[in-house]
């Protein structure tokens, strides 16, 4: 047993995975998988008839295939569910050509949208999904189709790296950086930096004047909100709206992104770090039906 | 007589000593939070390799993000002026300037006469300076130094999807769990790098001398990707003054002309 | 009306390039005009259970389109860009 401490990862958030109990998939018709590959998360979710059955949400390696793979086996595990038994999967997010087992590759802007709909319903107009490192505003109708689209994958700020970034300079845990940056009696000026990479020395530099993290986080919490509403002032706002992504539980965020716009966000019932995957699982779907309609 | 010229960086202060125009001694310090009292230092310090007195400097001129901090300046000039004053100084034929420093570019165009007519700021974005180098060589954990040298060793271009200094990190560790060589990576670092600020020089118009100046022109490998985009042999200082001086000794002339020298 | 926005927002400013999916109609001559590669026909992203195809800013530009833009635009200024002047449709835009 090493007496050397690991150094503590404060950016690691929780890694999951998970069975509807009340499915058994094998009284299913149409079995449908979506795997959402993203630089920094991996999501499989398997979908019965359009339903979720299970789905595992996880940090993805340094190999897109393997992190598809590892995904799937994990999402699957224990179920007595294998991957033969899949009719159709989509792969989505930026590993998505390097999902092995997928029939095709469909853009994650377009399953976002879908996933948003299925997790809020089709009152969702706007989706704002941030992402491990890009952030995207997306307008859909009804059905969930996309009528405008807006993605940033170039620049950290507003990004879930971003935020780890300074979770690991902070030293505070990334899980518990929304809490902390609301225990604040006023807010603070947000940081002046768009870019992490200045911003993170503006944050020493406040540290070193005395501020308490909270504050600090606070000040760099508002940053990241007012940059993502502007981006989604650019595409127009329309009701309801919604936030998806990893970052969409990040409450610090997500209540100065609401203040902001004047605008509450819905409460998801589901992971929404799931949205791309259950999109990609429903067009998996669909394209099982319209194979059908053709045949 | 003397004269005195400060560029307070937003990495690094540096001074240039200088009497009638030939330059008497230079200092470099790290900028830190207080910039005055870096100035202050790197003075001391030129000082001393000079071996004269704080008395016989007739003039100082401050340049630089952060020159209004400096309250023993006697004058403030835009880096953009003093740049030119600098480069035309040491390059007479120098019609366009590329300076790259930590955190910003800038692209200065001058006339036959060394007069500023054009510029252009790269600025707020890390992924356009010297702190994208910076945060490739700690992710790669290879000394800056050494980053000019490794990246001439390269034998493959690859591509580097990432424009952003945090996304390029981790392109670099999936890269290197991927086996690809250390030198590979740094000359793809360098390319992209070179290829923003060109694209920079580009849009305000490229005019052959080209000088290349700022602290990233010491990196050799960097100035090769420069040449080979540009098509040309940029100019850099090298032996009179570094690269990362020029701004400081354009101060110092400026010092100079102010008071009659 | 269904906008495509590529491009990004960093510390330097905000640079769009926005294509109307409904207006183009695939004819390739932005494609042509344009110096530098940005734009390709592809098929339509948004409409995965369709079959159209349409302009797109290819996946290598999408992220430094402030570079590979900027020897159309000298001085800073976006006058007459070649790829938006062909669009018979008025499809595409530059918000820079």
């Amino acid at each position: 047993m090493s007496n050397t401490e690991s150094k503590k990862e404060y950016w690691r958030w929780t890694e999951s995975r998970y069975t509807n109990p009340n499915i058994n998939w094998e009284d299913g018709d149409i079995i449908s998988a979506g795997v959402d590959v993203g630089s920094v998360s991996t999501q499989a979710v398997i979908m019965v008839d359009g339903e979720i059955y299970c789905y595992s949400s996880m940090r993805t390696g340094s190999n897109s295939p393997d992190s598809a793979n590892n995904a799937m086996d994990w999402a699957l595990d224990s179920t007595g569910l294998t991957i033969d038994k899949i009719k159709y999967t989509v792969g989505t997010g930026y590993g998505r050509v390097n999902v092995p087992f997928a029939k095709r590759a469909i853009t994650e802007i377009a399953c976002h949208a879908r996933g948003a709909n299925f997790i809020y319903g089709p009152e969702i107009r706007t989706v704002l999904d941030m992402g491990g490192q890009d952030c995207k505003a997306i307008r859909c109708d009804q059905r969930g189709k996309v009528t405008a689209f807006l993605m940033n994958d170039k620049c950290a700020a507003g990004t879930g790296r971003g935020m780890e970034v300074f979770a690991d300079l902070l030293q505070v845990h990334i899980n518990d950086v929304g809490k902390m940056s609301l225990q604040v009696e006023e807010e603070p000026e947000p940081v002046s930096s768009t870019c992490v990479v200045f911003a993170k020395s503006e944050a020493v530099g406040l540290l070193r004047k005395g501020w308490p993290k909270e504050k600090v986080l606070a000040a760099y919490c508002s940053a990241m909100a007012h940059r993502v509403v502007t981006l989604l002032a650019r595409l127009g706002i329309e009701e309801k709206f919604a936030i998806t992504g990893g970052i969409a539980k990040n409450i610090g965020v997500v209540k100065r992104i609401e203040d902001e716009l004047k605008l509450k966000a819905p409460e998801p019932s589901i992971d929404p770090q799931l949205a791309g995957a259950i999109g990609a699982a429903l067009f998996a779907k669909a394209l099982v039906e319209k194979e059908r309609k053709k045949a | 007589m003397v004269t005195a010229g400060i560029d307070c960086g937003s990495k690094n202060t540096k001074i240039v000593l200088l009497k009638d125009n030939r330059v008497l001694s230079t200092a470099l310090v790290l900028s830190g939070f207080d910039q005055e009292e870096s100035a202050e230092q790197a003075l001391n310090s030129a000082l001393e390799k000079a071996g004269i007195k704080r008395e016989e400097i007739k003039h100082i001129t401050a340049t630089g993000a952060g020159m209004e901090a400096i309250s023993f300046a006697n004058d403030n000039v835009t880096n953009i002026t003093c740049d030119g004053r600098g480069t035309f100084f040491l390059f007479p034929s120098a019609r366009t300037i590329i300076d790259i420093g930590a955190e910003e570019g800038l692209v200065v165009k001058l006339d036959d006469k060394g007069k500023v007519k054009d510029f252009g700021i790269n600025e707020k974005c890390a992924a356009g300076a010297g702190a994208f180098i910076e945060a490739m060589s700690r992710a790669l954990e290879v000394e800056i130094e050494d980053m000019g040298e490794l990246s001439l060793k390269s034998t493959k271009k690859i591509p580097m999807n990432a424009q952003c200094t945090i996304f390029a990190e981790s392109e670099v560790v999936s890269l290197i769990h991927q086996k690809t060589s250390k030198e590979d990576i740094i000359h793809a670092v360098h390319d992209a790098i070179a290829d923003r600020n060109t694209s920079m020089a580009r849009q305000i118009g490229i005019e052959k001398e080209v000088a290349l100046i700022g602290g990233v022109a010491n990196n050799i490998g960097f100035v090769d990707s420069m040449n080979k985009n540009l098509g040309f042999e940029l100019l850099v200082p090298k032996d009179n003054i570094a690269p990362e001086y020029v701004g400081a000794l354009g101060a110092a002339l400026r010092a100079q002309d102010k008071i009659g020298g | 009306m269904t906008k495509a926005n590529y491009g990004y927002k960093d510390g330097s400013g905000e640079y769009f390039i926005t294509i109307d999916t409904d207006l183009c109609n695939s004819c390739e001559k932005c494609v042509e005009a344009c110096p530098a590669g940005v734009l390709e026909i592809a098929e339509d992203e948004l409409d995965p259970l369709g079959d159209e195809t349409i302009a797109i800013v290819s996946e290598e530009h999408r992220k430094k389109v402030k570079y590979s833009c900027a020897p159309c635009k000298p001085g800073g200024e976006s006058k007459e860009l070649p790829c938006v002047l062909i669009c018979e449709s008025k499809a595409l835009k530059h918000s820079w």
